[in-house]
């Protein structure tokens, strides 16, 4: 891939952190009314003006608008994500000891639905029309409307509630006992597969076919190419390119389902800091995971597309 | 193909439309109050009156269903309307224009789908707490760029054609042909866009309301149920499953709907 591609991708992937960083910046001060007011009041109640002061004075907001965005932004680039409303701990550290919690979820899960859903895809595609392309299509059609929380929890019920073979939830560290981290590991990674999974199977199907009627694949077939060797070199390789590409745009919804499998289960990644602090209205809290998984996935949809650029030269152009 | 087209629109909507139906009616329909308390029948099984029994506050499971289905759906589709006619303006606009700031806010509005749906809806709900109208607010933003975008791809398919040439030459106003002309010709794209978006925002009110940061109780939602009933899933697994089964049988049908709606429509995609 060229350097000038790269380079482009790159900035512009910077240009829309800094444009998600600002829209999230902008949230505080596009709501009607005094934020720290909002921030502080519950149920109509009129807050005490002593601590709204006080909170104004904690999130800048007694100065000028550009003051507190350039002092945001300053921040951002050294890092630092402010502190915590309620007690006062540093973000940025929250997140250090959350987020790798977080992505070996958001991983394990990937890689699920890319052994399941991929080759499932592929098979469906040979045998098309068969009794396997027809059950999988009415199972895929089923997963994708089962909500990821919906999935989470029948899991819970189905095999820690009655059939006892797993926990409930929860979190071992790997180092304390590997084999109880993965077992602990195992039903949140499938509740996060399960969409994935299925987007993923649908993708690969349509694209073999559509690779299949090509021209090229007929030529190979000509020429005398083993069944095994058009699949893999002509078929699959063109048919990967649009399955890579959606992946990318999966991972948004996956990363919002993982907000909800670590509630499900215990998982005591980003999420548990979140709800919190959506909770107790911790803004800076909020503020800091909210970009956290937004810049993650703009970092996975770099990736992807790089990926993608690797396998398919035309996508440079 | 046209009627095979009509056949598959015909079960999921049926579904669909009953279930719509079950929303608007519920106040009509002879049920006891979905917020009663009823300490004493705490999940009680079956009863007469009572087909579904009772929750954990030992409230009636199936009126709470059906008020449950009323607020999704009032949810989902006050949000998809909002983002329809914001989004649908701004792409008229952007198409139709091609001005250098037109086409920016149409760009501008993409921006949103940068952040993954759920983290953009917390953020929001931290700000102006939990609630229906935080709700709509929330989705009805999320759902802009889908409609600015589609509405814009159309807009400027259709604007090249002899029908929007012809009613130019007629002297009509742009604001004439966009909503005589322009519109009605892109309806079927935007339908499609519509029945995604209600089917997305069940989705995401569902998980809100799950986490406790969407209707707030004792408001029936199939969220909030679940959330409930997860606490008592040892004695009364039923009462997990009943909400469960509404939601996804729900998002089943609309997502089928869709599909069914996009092929129906839109000749161009072919159903493999």
């Amino acid at each position: 891939m060229s350097a000038a591609w790269l380079t482009r991708r790159v900035l512009l992937t910077i240009l829309t952190a800094w444009l998600v960083a600002t829209i999230v910046f902008m949230a505080l001060h596009m709501v009607p009314g005094d934020p720290a007011e909002l921030l502080l009041s519950t149920s109509g109640a009129m807050p005490d003006p002593a601590a709204v002061a006080e909170l104004r004075e904690r999130l800048g907001l007694d100065q000028s608008i550009m003051t507190q965005y350039g002092r945001f932004l300053a921040g951002l680039v050294r890092g630092d994500l402010g502190n915590s409303l309620v007690d006062d701990y540093p973000v940025l550290q929250e997140i250090a000891l959350r987020l790798p919690r977080t992505l070996e979820l958001i991983i394990a899960g990937t890689l699920i639905a890319v052994i399941f859903g991929i080759p499932a895809g592929v098979y469906a595609a040979i045998h098309r029309g068969g009794i396997f392309d027809r059950a999988a299509s009415w199972v895929t059609a089923l997963l994708l409307a089962v909500p990821v929380f919906v999935v989470g929890t029948l899991l819970v019920l189905l095999f820690a509630q009655t059939l006892r073979l797993m926990p409930a939830g929860g979190f071992t560290p790997f180092a304390q006992d590997p084999a109880q981290h993965l077992k602990l590991l195992a039903l949140p990674a499938v509740a996060i597969a399960k969409g994935l999974a299925a987007v993923l199977f649908r993708m690969t199907r349509a694209a073999t076919l559509d690779a299949l009627a090509h021209d090229y694949v007929r030529t190979a077939r000509a020429k005398g190419l083993s069944p095994g060797r058009v699949l893999a070199v002509h078929v699959l390789r063109n048919a990967m390119n649009p399955v890579v590409t959606v992946l990318g745009l999966q991972m948004g919804t996956l990363l919002g389902g993982t907000v909800l499998v670590e509630y499900v289960f215990n998982w005591p990644g980003l999420s548990t800091p979140l709800l919190r602090a959506v909770e107790g209205r911790d803004y800076p809290m909020v503020v800091g995971i909210v970009l956290t998984i937004s810049v993650l996935f703009l970092l996975i949809n770099l990736v992807v597309e790089l990926v993608h650029a690797a396998i398919d030269p035309r996508v440079q152009s | 193909m046209k009627r095979r087209g009509l056949a598959r629109l015909a079960i999921p909507g049926a579904f669909v439309a009953l279930i719509l139906l079950l929303a608007v009616a519920a106040p009509l329909l002879p049920m006891p109050d979905p917020i009663r308390q009823d300490i004493a029948r705490r999940l009680a099984g079956p009863m007469p009156g009572s087909w579904l029994g009772r929750d954990e506050f030992g409230r009636d499971v199936l009126s709470r269903l059906i008020w449950g289905a009323r607020t999704s759906l009032s949810v989902a589709f006050a949000s998809a309307l909002f983002a329809g006619l914001v989004g649908v303006t701004l792409g008229l606009i952007g198409g139709w224009s091609r001005s250098w700031s037109a086409s920016f806010t149409v760009r501008g509005v993409e921006i949103i789908m940068c952040f993954p749906p759920v983290l953009l809806a917390l953020l929001v709900v931290t700000l102006l707490g939990p609630g229906a109208a935080t709700l709509i607010l929330v989705l009805s933003v999320l759902y802009v760029p889908g409609f600015a975008r589609v509405t814009y791809a159309e807009v400027l398919a259709v604007k090249g054609r002899e029908y929007v040439e012809a009613a130019r030459a007629l002297g009509a106003r742009p604001s004439r042909i966009l909503f005589r002309t322009v519109l009605p010709n892109i309806a079927g794209p935007l339908l499609v866009q519509f029945s995604l978006a209600v089917a997305a925002a069940v989705v995401l009110e569902s998980g809100l309301s799950f986490l406790g940061l969407g209707v707030v109780p004792p408001a029936p939602s199939w969220g909030l149920m679940i959330r409930g009933a997860r606490a008592t899933m040892e004695q009364a697994p039923l009462l997990l499953l009943w909400p469960c089964a509404a939601l996804t049988l729900t998002i089943l049908a609309m997502n089928l709907l869709c599909d069914a709606l996009r092929d129906w429509l839109d000749p161009r995609t072919t159903d493999h």
